[in-house]
């Protein structure tokens, strides 16, 4: 791969374990144009400049539909275009801009009140504890399927109120959904085609879930949508409950996953947080600095923008490379030690500007219920190996698996 | 200078004053801290004092957390009587004397009292600025007066407005000007702020002034305007504007006056002949200084951001040592306001500009970022419900980038640059 550019080499799966010698590379220089023409930002002040800089747009996705000729008319000339159509102008407000996506992003706020999020809480709690309660005479687990994945999925469902008979459908539909996020990936037809299949069958599943809501109003935040008096109209709607539902999935697994793998491999923070459940915000926030869920997204510059002694030239893709500008020397000292006492962690974990993540009160909760559980209660645990398989995502980076090893379970108290 | 000093005196317990404390002792600090306050009160937060507080969904007691390890002596409800730059010695009003090394001078303003004394005294008739005045109001207000008359456009009198009609009471606010608002936003945002008034039931009078109020046993029973109007009212509140605390320092030979106590780019206070008065420092609403924002224009800026900036950088160079070791204050003046449910965030000063384009949203939505510009540069921002961009916004101001900034941007209407 000599031949590639960085950022080439960051997407190339060889290198997932461990991308941070080549964010340090990057960083060399804060806005660093591709061959492709892309420009990658990776430094903490560029980042904090640009990631509020009107000139940036989210609406960066490539036009969803490529024509492709199935031999019937009908479906060629009027479904397909009608329904491509509808896709562009609705898309989910992660990649809108304002005043749309003010105005979705409102409405969600609303139903995702502090009160909501919080009441999650004695619920993560249950979940978790029932989840560690199946290690139980296990001596070998699998922490991303035996937990951080069903933790949060069962979470985000139960919030939004898809019932719980429903989840497994989600886990194909989720994963494939989050390939948007992956520019890598995306670009390609059968991702593509894939998407398209799914997006299709979850937006089904989800427009007879709402006729439920309006039906039968519940106390979860699709009922609140749905029934919403100067709401948003139904393809928003459908947008807005597939983002959250893949925005709730991977990014909250991920965190999880990174948390225990990095106690392990500093088992004095494993000790701490053990004796000190009080240091876990803290050490939640140095995380979401340290191993990131989410480590870059991707912008589209719409006019010619002057950043560190270069310009940005109008109509570029711009990548937002957060997980490096997490480590930037410049703003952390000693950026690559993992240190939950560090001050002033002003980490880009969560984004920033008007996208800033909506679930972050949500996954602190899940992270720290979570994390001081498990160390709580897991005996003796060791990993089998390190560093452990990772899933394709350059930018949802995290392990596909994380298998341990188990010399017991304590009893939940 | 360079002596490290042992004895430091605070004179002001507001916000400037504590921020200053707190950022003395993180510096390392380990000497005599004392803070004189007029006020009984511990040092308290004034911005909720006129929206939650007395609306009454926050109580009177906004009182600013404390560092437990502050270890400073607050001298409360005792105001600076005189201070001797000489023997470097300020009186307090009880006759104590407190000898500093260094001394803060952050005595902040106080609300314009209504200028007839007999119709200052009825009552009914209120100014606001502490959590006592928010206490008095605050109860009048519970008690539902028939109409409330608010005199003064600025923001105190429509954040009370707004107030007032959250809680349902009949407003009239008298604005002596032909636009409100108009000092800090310029008239064309001032004047869709008094729209948006008008719309939420506020009588606004533009142009309108008080000849005489009338009153029954003491109490105010109406105001009679310039035109010959009679208004009932039981309740009045002159919002008119603040005077700065510096009579305590007449005869002091510094350079104190009306438009607040003069300092250098390093918050030290200047004597009246143009030199450094040593050891001696000025933050918050009475200071005024010289803003590298408007090419060194003397500004004093009655902020909460600017109290708290000024205050930490006055405390830096309290112990800096020498001027090369000192930070000059180039805080870019913000501040926000609530009011008809609409949030206002402005920052830079609009104070001389002569361009106006609306950058994002829209006049007619109620929903924008507009930039000023005063000769070709762009020397201000302001924000109504959509703050989110104005970081950007900040950044051009800074740079003193052309004006209009930022073009070809997300939600962006054509720029057409107008009077502000």
């Amino acid at each position: 791969m000599s031949g590639s550019t960085l950022f080439e080499q960051i997407l190339d799966p060889a290198n997932r374990d461990n991308p941070y010698p080549l964010y340090a590379e990057m960083r060399k220089n804060p806005v660093s144009r591709q061959e492709d023409g892309t420009y990658v930002v990776s430094t903490h002040a560029e980042l904090a400049r640009l990631i509020s800089d009107p000139r940036i747009s989210s609406d960066d996705l490539p036009d969803p539909q490529k024509f492709r000729w199935t031999g019937h008319p009908v479906t060629d000339l009027l479904v397909r275009p009608v329904r491509a159509e509808i896709r562009k102008r609705h898309r989910p407000f992660i990649f809108r801009d304002p005043p749309d996506h003010d105005r979705l992003r409102g409405q969600v706020m609303r139903c995702f009140t502090p009160e909501r999020v919080r009441g999650m809480r004695a619920k993560t709690q249950k979940l978790t504890d029932d989840l560690i309660d199946k290690m139980c005479g296990k001596t070998r687990i699998d922490l991303v399927d035996d937990f951080s994945y069903p933790l949060p999925v069962t979470v985000i469902c139960e919030l939004l109120g898809v019932p719980p008979e429903d989840e497994p459908q989600f886990h194909g539909w989720a994963t494939q959904l989050a390939t948007a996020l992956e520019p890598n990936q995306r670009g390609d037809e059968e991702t593509q085609a894939k998407n398209e299949v799914c997006f299709n069958e979850i937006a089904d599943y989800i427009q007879c879930l709402i006729k439920e809501k309006r039906k039968d109003r519940q106390e979860d935040i699709l009922s609140d949508l749905a029934n919403d008096a100067d709401g948003m109209n139904d393809f928003d709607l459908i947008a807005t409950a597939v983002l959250l539902l893949v925005a709730g999935h991977e990014t909250t697994v991920n965190l999880i996953t990174n948390g225990m793998l990095t106690l392990l491999r500093f088992p004095e923070h494993w000790q701490r947080l053990r004796t000190e459940p009080d240091l876990a915000p803290r050490l939640i926030e140095e995380l979401l600095r340290y191993e990131p869920p989410v480590h870059y997204r991707t912008r589209l510059a719409l006019a010619d923008i002057p950043v560190a002694g270069i310009t940005i030239p109008k109509d570029a893709p711009v990548i937002f490379l957060l997980a490096a500008g997490n480590r930037d020397p410049l703003r952390f000292p000693d950026p690559d030690r993992f240190d939950p006492d560090r001050p002033d962690n002003r980490h880009l974990g969560f984004g920033g500007g008007l996208h800033y993540c909506v679930g972050a009160p949500l996954a602190r909760i899940e992270a720290e219920v979570a994390l001081v559980s498990l160390v709580r209660r897991l005996k003796g645990v060791s990993r089998i190996e390190d560093p452990p398989p990772y899933r394709p995502g350059a930018s949802l980076r995290g392990p596909r698996h994380l298998r341990l090893t188990l010399e017991g379970v304590a009893e939940c108290c | 200078m360079t002596v490290r000093p042992e004895r430091i005196v605070v004179v002001g317990a507001s916000l400037a004053g504590l921020t200053a404390a707190h950022a003395l002792r993180e510096r390392g600090f380990a000497g005599a801290l004392t803070l004189v306050g007029d006020e009984p009160h511990a040092p308290y937060d004034r911005p909720p004092l006129s929206k939650q507080v007395l609306r009454g969904l926050f109580s009177t007691d906004t009182t600013l957390p404390r560092h437990p390890d502050l270890a400073a002596d607050f001298r409360l409800g005792t105001p600076a009587t005189r201070l001797d730059l000489d023997a470097r010695r300020v009186e307090l009003g009880d006759g104590s004397r407190l000898p500093y090394d260094r001394l803060l001078i952050a005595t902040g303003t106080r609300a314009r009292p209504w200028p007839d004394r007999e119709e200052a005294a009825l009552a009914g008739v209120f100014t606001l600025r502490g959590r006592d005045d928010a206490q008095r109001l605050g109860a009048q207000l519970q008690a539902k007066p028939r109409r409330v008359v608010l005199v003064g456009g600025g923001f105190i009198g429509f954040e009370v407005a707004s107030t007032c009609r959250d809680l349902d009471i009949p407003v009239t606010l008298l604005v002596r000007d032909a636009v409100p608002l108009a000092a800090a936003l310029g008239p064309r945002l001032g004047g869709l702020i008094g729209e948006v008034a008008r719309e939420k039931g506020v009588d606004l009078r533009l142009g309108a002034e008080i000849e005489r109020m009338e009153a029954e046993a003491g109490r105010l029973t109406a105001v009679v305007l310039k035109d010959g109007e009679r208004i009932e009212a039981d309740c009045l509140v002159a919002a008119i504007g603040t005077l700065r605390n510096v009579e305590w320092l007449d005869g002091s030979e510094l350079d104190a006056d009306a438009k607040g106590l003069r300092c250098d780019g390093y918050c030290r206070a200047l004597r009246a002949d143009g030199g450094v008065a040593e050891g001696v420092f000025a933050a918050g609403d009475v200071a005024r200084w010289p803003n590298p924002h408007d090419d060194g224009a003397l500004v004093a800026v009655e902020h909460w951001g600017n109290a708290r900036a000024q205050a930490a950088i006055a405390a830096a160079n309290m112990l800096a040592g020498d001027a090369s070791a000192m930070r000059r204050h180039d805080h870019l003046p913000d501040f926000w306001s609530q009011q008809f449910g609409l949030t206002i965030k402005l920052v830079g000063l609009t104070e001389g500009a002569d361009a106006l384009a609306v950058v994002h949203g829209s006049l007619e939505e109620r929903r924008l970022v507009a930039a000023f510009g005063k000769a070709g540069r762009t020397v201000a921002a302001a924000a109504i419900d959509s703050a989110r961009w104005l970081p950007a916004y900040k950044a051009a101001i800074r740079e003193r980038a052309p004006f209009p900034p930022i073009e070809g941007a997300v939600d962006q209407p054509r720029i057409r640059v107008q009077e502000p």
